[in-house]
């Protein structure tokens, strides 16, 4: 928290349109979009918060964001506290967390953007402080 | 050798003096006599000796590090019990056969159909010959051997983006590029090039070599010759008869090689784990983990899920949930704990270690992996493509197309190993998908190579290692950083607790890897164990 913000543009008002829906409730859980994507580079090709939950944080956390358990567990997303915080979510991406691997160095900075702003505003949460790009290159160790 | 005390006369000391006193030659001919040229980390059956007086030791982990630990210790008389998250022994050690049934992480249920006999090892698939303490278990276990196929010079390199998509055989690409390189380092030399830095008479042998290894013609020419024929085959094989004189084929020229780019693929042949002789169980990898479990009856509990481990100085007890019971807890005591679960479980219990070993459990990401097993109604990449055993690459998605190393030539059905892959974007995306969806793709992308695929099509079945419930991924993944800072603090033995496992070996992803860092861990504890 606590970087400087860029001026609202129309991705952050449709995102924060979504929040205050969500909020109200009349956007009640939107499914990731969940056609399969495959990349054709060293990056994630993805583009949009949707596609890249989808084909990236769904293998383990899964498409209803409630996670998975098993000889140990992938954490729920949904109603996860530690989503308060988008500089926690951009330090996780670039360096991971024990067994969940640094996946924002196969994505760019709106990517990485992106994709913590989606699951900051889905899930049962809805957070109105989207992260920027521009945020995101600054913290990209 | 450094070291200016006087050592005692081992066989490696010995070896120096010989080398030292009488030159590399003796050297030579002494070590081949003394049985080994290159020293092995592996030295034969450990040797416990000393009695540990009846001391307990909980093994987490019936993977073959946990099997290796529990093996070994119960023969040098230790009490030994496993504590196993899954019904069955083997852990990553695996292989997939009609019948069986897998729920990855999610919940989807694949049930394999494969006709009897044929699998898929989702898991390890290729022992190389260099894998000395793997291959002593397997003898001492009878576990039955046969080649695996790494290296078929029949099967394919491919490029969706070259040679308008069509496959290659890596026998013509491996020849051509040999070839056309030693046409023009042949060329360089006679035209002086090198006299700087290659003498007169060693460029004369130089261009025998090329000649010889390249398949150049008379002319130091690599063109469609009998010479270059005899490397990259022939447009028209000999036969018998009348009409039956070979015609050679015109080769590949370096251009078109180099931008393709499918020269990477001839690496994957070159390298000293990729390098014949190569060995798989007969009947699937899993036979060893099979073999190992034979070895300890009664001592494993299955549906056993660890939960957390504590230690006193005293003991060790470990929580864990009888999943056959709704989850009942339970706790097991011991004196020493060997703690063979991978780190990505590890990392998430609570568990009473020193602050160093707990940050080296902490500090290693699993790489990402998939593969497929599909059913083909003919064994048609031996009918049609006379392709037996071997590895096809690819840069589509799937990467590699593995033919099976067994059954040859039968004319029944066969299981190829549909993709493989490792790391990168598409290991999470495959991941993501529906087992449903990836074998759709894997099935698209196969067919642009065998076309055969969409009429002789079965059955198939995936594993995405990130998915699977009693691994969280696929093996540890170290980089330079992370081995400098933790490795050692992993390995050390903390209190009443010392870790083992491919991730605690410096041949990460391989069961070799598994065993030697559970045979050092033991060897570690037990003499421990006897000083006190
Ligand atoms: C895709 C892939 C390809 C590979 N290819 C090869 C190859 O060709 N050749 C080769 O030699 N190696 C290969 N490997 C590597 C090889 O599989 C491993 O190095 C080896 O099997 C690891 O053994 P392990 O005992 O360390 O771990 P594991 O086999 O993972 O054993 C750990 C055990 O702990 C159990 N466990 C986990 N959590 C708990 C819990 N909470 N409570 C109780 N038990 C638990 C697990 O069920 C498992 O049985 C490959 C691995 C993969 C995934
Ligand atoms: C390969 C599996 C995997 C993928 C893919 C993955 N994660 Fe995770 N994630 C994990 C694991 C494992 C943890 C738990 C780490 C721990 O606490 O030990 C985790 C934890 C988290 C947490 C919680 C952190 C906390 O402190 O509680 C968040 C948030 C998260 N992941 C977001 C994401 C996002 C966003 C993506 C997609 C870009 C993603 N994850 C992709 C495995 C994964």
């Amino acid at each position: 928290m606590g970087a400087v913000r860029t001026p609202i543009d129309r991705r952050r008002l449709v995102l924060l349109c979504a929040a205050v829906l969500a909020c109200t409730g009349v956007l009640a859980q939107e499914p990731p979009t969940s056609a399969p994507f495959i990349s054709r580079g060293r990056g994630f090709d993805e583009q949009g918060g949707a596609a890249l939950y989808a084909n990236v944080c769904a293998a383990c956390h899964q498409p209803d964001g409630r996670g998975a358990v098993g000889a140990a567990a992938y954490p729920a997303l949904a109603g996860n506290k530690n989503l308060a915080s988008a500089d926690y979510l951009t330090s996780l991406l670039f360096n991971g967390l024990r067994g969940m691997p640094p996946l924002g160095r196969m994505m760019s900075d709106a990517q990485v953007a992106d994709v913590i702003n989606y699951v900051r505003t889905h899930f049962g949460t809805s957070y109105d402080d989207p992260i920027s790009a521009a945020d995101v290159k600054a913290a990209r160790p | 050798m450094s070291d200016a005390a006087s050592p005692p006369l081992t066989r490696r000391n010995l070896l120096t003096l010989i080398g030292a006193s009488a030159g590399g030659t003796a050297m030579y001919q002494a070590m081949t006599s003394l049985g080994f040229a290159a020293e092995s980390p592996y030295r034969g059956p450990i040797k416990l000796e000393g009695d540990p007086k009846g001391a307990s030791v909980v093994i987490l982990g019936a993977g073959l590090a946990g099997m290796t630990a529990a093996f070994e210790l119960g023969r040098a008389g230790y009490k030994v019990r496993i504590l196993e998250y899954n019904n069955r022994a083997g852990g990553r050690n695996w292989s997939l056969r009609g019948g069986d049934a897998y729920t990855e992480l999610g919940g989807a249920t694949q049930h394999c159909t494969f006709d009897d006999g044929l699998y898929l090892n989702p898991g390890p698939w290729r022992i190389p010959y260099h894998h000395y303490a793997l291959l002593d278990y397997c003898r001492r276990f009878g576990v039955t051997l046969e080649p695996f196929i790494q290296l078929n010079h029949n099967a394919f390199l491919h490029s969706s983006k070259a040679f308008g998509g069509r496959p290659q055989r890596i026998r013509e690409i491996k020849a051509d590029f040999e070839g056309a390189i030693a046409e023009l380092l042949a060329k360089a030399t006679r035209q002086g090039a090198l006299d700087d830095a290659v003498s007169k008479d060693d460029q004369a042998i130089l261009i025998e070599a090329l000649r010889a290894h390249g398949g150049l013609d008379k002319d130091f020419r690599y063109v469609a010759s009998d010479e270059s024929a005899e490397f990259r085959g022939y447009a028209k094989d000999p036969g018998g008869g009348l009409g039956a004189a070979p015609v050679n084929g015109e080769p590949i020229g370096m251009h078109d090689i180099l931008t393709s780019r499918l020269w990477q693929g001839l690496q994957n042949f070159l390298s000293y784990d990729f390098q014949t002789t190569m060995f798989q169980p007969v009947g699937g990898m899993g036979r060893i983990g099979e073999a190992f479990a034979r070895q300890l009856p009664n001592a494993i509990r299955y549906g056993a899920k660890v939960t957390g481990i504590r230690q006193d100085e005293r003991g060790v007890t470990v929580a864990f949930e009888d999943l056959a019971r709704d989850g009942t807890i339970e706790e097991a005591r011991a004196d020493w704990c060997v703690c063979a679960l991978p780190l990505t479980i590890l990392s998430q219990l609570p568990v009473e270690v020193s602050a160093p070993m707990k940050a080296a459990i902490d500090a290693v990401p699993y790489s990402s992996s998939v593969k497929f097993g599909l059913q083909f109604r003919r064994r048609f990449w031996e009918e049609d493509e006379h392709i037996f055993g071997g590895i096809s690459y690819t840069d589509l998605p799937i990467r590699h197309i593995s033919y099976p190393s067994a059954g040859y030539n039968s004319g029944g059905k066969g299981v190829l190993l549909g993709g493989y892959i490792w790391n990168g974007p598409n290991a999470y995306e495959f991941t993501a998908m529906s087992p449903a969806e990836r074998i759709a793709r894997a099935l698209d992308d196969g067919a642009q190579i065998h076309p055969q695929y969409r009429s002789e099509f079965e059955t198939g079945i995936s594993v995405a290692w990130h998915r699977a419930p009693f691994t969280l991924g696929c093996a540890g993944e170290w980089t330079e950083e992370t081995r400098r800072d933790h490795y050692d603090n992993l390995c050390q033995i903390d209190g009443r607790i010392v870790l083992a496992g491919e991730h605690a070996s410096y041949i990460p992803a391989w069961q070799e890897g598994a065993i030697l860092s559970a045979l050092d861990a033991i060897a570690r504890l037990h003499k421990r164990v006897v000083a006190a």
